[in-house]
């Protein structure tokens, strides 16, 4: 397939992504819709590497799942310590910075 | 050939990502998440990055989404559909509205900057592929490449794969609470270096001037 039907994908996986962070209310979703977003970036990076037939894409995908990891840590982490001081797992219920 | 498996995987990656965003249970969104990994790391493969493809089945599939259904596991919670909050109709359904109208409106720009780009090549196969030990997108290509031009990118990515570690295990460690005042309390060395009372939730409530009473507590 022509790199085209690759970046279409990647175009709807990144829309889709941002439309779970903007609308869903659970944090560990909105968590995985950036994921998501992530992904659909990844397989453009991945695809206009092909195109160029140079690894440097890769190795930006590369980098960009670490981030995502780290991310996943973090994120993970401030979740379970919500959690823990028995706050709701909702993000407009926690507003206390005036989000 | 490839185009069957093209569209199959496609079919899959865009069915993962309409679980995730639409499932109301937040493990069964993590389920379709793996499902949309393994999908797009097929589409990697299509793209000749298999190292790339290797590391999202194993450590994106494999040790995150582990990770991810810990917590939920842990957390649990409900989630709610868009469907049911949109029927609802409470006064933040205009927001829901409006993000679905944004999320639409960035989709048609993508399509535009991506598709109606001037460049002919996206409408190309790409460049050359010469199979081979050391051919695009194997372990030993890619291994060279972050060893020698992209050495600096590895090594910051490490130190903030491991700055990572460190926050989530602070982040999530168990803080001594009020409730375990007077259980059991591990103590270390590093509780000398703290000043009294403190490094307590007992602390933020005010209690703990009270009830310390000159003992040392928490970590």
């Amino acid at each position: 397939m022509s790199i085209d039907w690759y970046l279409a994908v990647s175009a709807i996986v990144f829309a889709l992504g941002a439309l779970g962070v903007m609308t869903r209310r659970n944090p560990l979703v909105v968590l995985l819709c950036l994921e998501l977003m992530l992904n659909g970036g990844n397989l453009a990076l991945i695809a206009f590497s092909r195109m160029w037939g140079n690894g440097d894409g890769q190795i930006l995908a590369i980098v960009v799942m670490t981030v995502a990891a780290c991310e996943v840590c973090i994120g993970l982490g401030m979740i379970v310590a919500i959690y823990r001081r028995r706050l709701p797992i909702d993000v407009d219920e926690l507003r206390e910075l005036q989000g | 050939m490839s185009a069957v498996l093209f569209f199959i995987a496609a079919i899959g990656v865009i069915t993962g990502a309409v679980g995730v965003v639409v499932l109301r249970n937040p493990f069964f969104a993590v389920l379709a998440l793996v499902g949309h990994l393994v999908s797009l790391a097929v589409l990697f493969l299509l793209l000749r990055a298999e190292f790339v493809a290797a590391v999202q089945v194993v450590v994106y599939a494999g040790a995150v989404m582990v990770l991810y259904v810990f917590v939920v596991a842990y957390v649990g919670g409900e989630g709610e559909s868009i469907g049911e909050r949109l029927r609802r109709g409470t006064s933040t359904s205009g927001m829901r509205v409006g993000g679905a109208i944004l999320g639409g409106a960035l989709l048609v720009e993508l399509f535009i900057a991506l598709l109606g780009t001037g460049l002919e090549a996206t409408s190309g196969y790409g460049a050359g592929y010469v199979p081979g030990p050391q051919a695009y997108g194997t372990p030993a290509y890619i291994g060279k490449l972050l060893l020698t031009r992209f050495l600096l990118a590895f090594e910051l990515a490490s130190f903030l794969l491991l700055v990572g570690a460190i926050g989530g295990v602070v982040l999530a460690r168990r803080r001594g609470g009020i409730d375990e005042f007077s259980g059991r309390q591990a103590i270390t060395p590093l509780n000398l270096l703290r000043p009294r009372a403190t490094g307590t939730t007992a602390e933020a409530v005010g209690t703990a001037t009270v009830h310390d009473g000159g003992s040392r507590y928490g970590a």
